[in-house]
């Protein structure tokens, strides 16, 4: 895994003196689904925030160490030039209320001021629609305000909209723990097909999730990264103790 | 890409300074009021009488007086009916009539002050034929309502039910679970909005124009016109004599410190005497 | 007993409207239609038309609103998004409150010493001619006086945007100014709309710092940097004044007029911020 499209080196991050990682290293492949778990609080949702510089738009923010992103240090970049390479889905479906589904899936351009041809647009919202399973169910109602969607369908054009910047890395933070099963079902079978074309990093504390989707998992607890590596192995034969309490349900 | 960084900053510069810019007013006008109104300040301007223009010295204590009889005029008419009022629409709040009496209370908080001194002219004035330190009292109070009635709703529908009940279950009477339970734990709330109602109409002028008019001499009577600090400040101001212009900012230096403490009372009262649920 | 209090509360309001409706009765005969049509008011001749108070009303008002939206609306800004916390914002907050809370008459009479002085110096080198007073002092005055109205609710309403949903742009690359223009002011833009609606109300019914410098001519103003009169200023001036009944009652009609326009502006308001559910 030394040619990761990610590396994490020597990474602290917290708010304040409360230190909320510690010393992660960690370096992921492209074009793999890889899960991070571990109990609540113990500091997933705070890694991944700083993959794509979340974690500095809060007060009291601080972090130290290295974040490559091929092989060039992110905070040396501008944090906008690398949330577009970086997309995010977050833990509640969030689509922006104002803009219609049309506009949602390209937000991101129009937040960034891009502007181009109304068919670039149209296939750009029909491509990236098919690609979260959700043009059939759309494509008469382009037009209208992303609210009345089911919970489901208001997630997977959340998905769409950080796909169609086309990033390098997608981070998913727990994206179906406000679903139903049967849409959780849906989004599960998207993250798997979406990997063709992008790095999925899956933020979840649900290790049936992670064991199902994932191609690598990493077992986080109290800010440390407690073991890393093929998501066969983590769950057939974990190395450390803790993981193998982890996952057969001692604590978290 | 640098330029969409650059723009950015520059619209964070533009609101700062926009919004700075916005306080200088304010800076201004109280810079001006504590430097003129204090050199026009002495022991005479609490105690005496305005004199005639070209004579020195002189002070303000019938409008002093005047704004005081009014507040209490006011405070009589309209703290019961107020508290009354917030009670009723907080009781009763599914009810279509709060409904109405809420939309009522915010179209009133909306009406022009003028209009009030209009009404009040027509309803008191013009029946005893003489403008008197009641009407204007009056023509406060209708300002103060509005007021009262929100922050006491406001503050009673914060008080959890189940306080309600738990009197009410030993046995209480519903006037006595309201007197001696709900009022009581409302308290800070209600007193704070009775204080910020009174902070608002203590500067007030318009209604005052055809209802409590002016009077340069100290009267007690509330059959007859009073002074009041706005109206003085009013009248002062619009004359050409400097000496006028003096007792003017000072009488403004009273009316905003009045104003102010008024306001600092009521922060300390609805922070200090709050109850905890 | 609370009944009672809440029948009064709608009496008290229903026995406003009608007031106002029966004293006007003498000039609606006496004027009919005219009143809202006429361009000429004087008392001497009989004749009462309220085109050059309405006119009064809108221009200072507009105006107002026009010079301080761009202020406002950096206050609720910087209280509601860049600076929620810390010293400036404290500073700020309480800046705002005393603006709200200074008097209107001694907003009018620090207008007449200090900001009429400056605005006839600077008609005088722009070659108009130099009153001091009038429509554009009386706008820039209301201006600072409903400052703290549309910020305050501005502020509220930019407040209420959910932290996820500018999460989600900033996570798409947004620049904060971009997050600001595309998702939080349209987020918000019916709660500022009402903000802006009730400090219009407020405008349009201020009399005393508007009476004070506005230069109280019944002439339909030229010019912004004519005198005028306003709804409220005319009543104020012409009222103990009256010279005979149908005077009196053009006066309350005029306050009729005041009271259906800014009620329905505050009824327009109020409905929004109930559907937004702040509290205003």
């Amino acid at each position: 895994m030394e040619n990761g499209i990610l590396k994490i080196l020597n990474f602290y991050a917290g708010y304040n003196v409360k230190t909320i990682l510690t010393n992660i290293n960690l370096s992921i492949p492209s074009n793999k689904v890889i899960s991070i778990m571990g109990p609540s609080g113990c500091g997933k949702t705070t890694l991944i925030r700083c993959i794509n510089r979340m974690h500095e738009l809060q007060p009291d923010a601080n972090f130290k160490g290295r974040i490559l992103l091929n092989e060039k240090n992110i905070f040396e970049t501008s944090p906008i030039l690398v949330r577009r390479k970086i997309g995010m889905v977050f833990q509640k479906p969030n689509p922006f209320p104002t803009m219609s589904i049309y506009d949602n899936v390209v937000s991101g351009y129009i937040l960034n001021g891009i502007k181009m041809p109304r068919i670039e647009k149209d296939r750009i919202v029909e491509e990236t629609l098919r690609k979260v399973y959700l043009w059939d169910e759309v494509m008469d109602s382009l037009h209208r305000k992303g609210t009345f969607l089911s919970g489901g369908q208001q997630q997977r054009l959340c998905i769409a909209r950080a796909m169609a910047m086309n990033p390098e890395i997608i981070l998913l933070d727990e994206p179906t723990s406000a679903l139903d099963p049967k849409a959780t079902a849906k989004i599960e079978e998207l993250i798997t097909k979406i990997k063709k074309s992008v790095t999925v990093i899956l933020v979840t504390h649900n290790t049936a999730q992670a064991a199902r989707v994932s191609d690598f998992t990493a077992f986080l607890y109290l800010g440390e990264l407690v073991e890393y590596g093929s998501t066969e192995k983590l769950f057939t034969t974990p190395k450390d103790k803790r993981t193998e309490e982890y996952l057969t349900g001692k604590f978290g | 890409m640098q330029r969409r960084i650059i723009k950015d900053k520059l619209f964070e510069i533009i609101i700062i300074i926009l919004a700075m810019v916005s306080t200088l007013p304010l800076i201004l006008i109280l810079f001006q009021i504590v430097k003129k109104g204090i050199a026009s300040i002495n022991w005479s301007f609490f105690v005496n009488l305005p004199q005639p223009p070209g004579e020195t010295g002189g002070g303000v204590s019938n409008a002093i007086l005047g704004t005081f009889i009014l507040i209490v005029i006011a405070g009589v008419f309209s703290i019961l009916l107020g508290v009354l009022g917030g009670t009723f629409i907080s009781e009763y709040k599914d009810k279509k009539i709060s409904e109405l009496i809420r939309l009522c209370v915010n179209i009133f908080q909306g009406i022009p002050s003028i209009v009030i001194g209009i009404i009040v002219y027509i309803w008191i004035v013009m029946p005893l034929h003489r403008f008197s330190a009641l009407s204007g009292g009056i023509a406060l109070g209708i300002m103060m309502l509005p007021l009262i009635v929100k922050s006491t709703e406001e503050t009673l529908r914060l008080i959890p039910s189940s306080l309600k009940e738990a009197s009410l279950a030993l046995g209480a009477s519903y006037t006595t679970t309201m007197l001696r339970v709900i009022l009581p734990a409302g308290i800070n709330g209600i007193l704070s909005g009775i204080l910020i109602s009174v902070s608002r109409v203590a500067g007030e002028t318009a209604p005052l124009l055809f209802t409590a008019f002016g009077n340069p001499f100290m009267n007690f009577n509330i059959f007859k016109p009073v002074d009041s600090l706005p109206l003085l400040i009013f009248n002062y101001s619009m004359s050409p004599y400097p000496e006028w212009h003096s007792i003017a900012w000072g009488a403004s230096f009273v009316l905003i410190s009045f104003i102010i403490i008024l306001n600092i009372l009521t922060k300390m009262v609805s922070r200090k005497w709050k109850t905890v649920f | 007993m609370l009944f009672g209090a809440g029948i009064l509360l709608l009496l008290l309001l229903t026995g406003i409207f009608f007031t106002l409706l029966i004293g006007s009765i003498p000039a609606i005969k006496a004027s009919g239609i005219k009143f809202l049509s006429g361009t000429s008011w004087n008392p001497v001749t009989g004749v009462y038309g309220a085109v050059p108070f309405v006119i009064g009303t809108l221009l200072t008002s507009f105006l107002a609103l026009f010079i301080s939206l761009p202020f406002s609306f950096s206050i609720s800004l910087f209280l509601g998004e860049y600076f929620k916390k810390g010293a400036l914002a404290e500073f700020l907050n309480y800046a705002t409150d005393i603006l709200a809370s200074i008097p209107s008459v001694i907003y009018g009479f620090w207008g007449l010493l200090f900001l009429v002085p400056i605005v006839r110096k600077f008609e005088l080198s722009f070659h108009i001619l130099p009153y001091g007073v009038g429509i554009f002092t009386a706008s820039l005055i209301l201006a600072v006086m409903i400052i703290p109205y549309t910020s305050y609710l501005a502020k509220e309403v930019i407040l209420l945007v959910p932290q996820d949903i500018k999460e989600a742009a900033y996570s798409l690359g947004a620049t904060r100014s971009e997050v600001i223009r595309k998702v939080i002011v349209p987020y918000s833009r019916s709660g500022i709309f009402a903000g802006i609606l009730l400090s219009l109300g407020r405008a349009l019914g201020e009399t005393m710092a508007v009476t004070m410098v506005i230069g109280n001519s019944n002439l339909i103003p030229g010019s912004i940097f004519s005198p005028g009169n306003t709804m409220a200023s005319v009543i104020a001036n012409e009222f103990t004044e009256a010279t005979n009944d149908v005077h009196l009652s053009a006066l309350i009609e005029l306050g009729l007029l005041l009271f259906i326009i800014t009620g329905i502006i505050n009824f327009i308001g109020n409905i929004i911020i109930k559907k937004l559910s702040i509290k205003g």
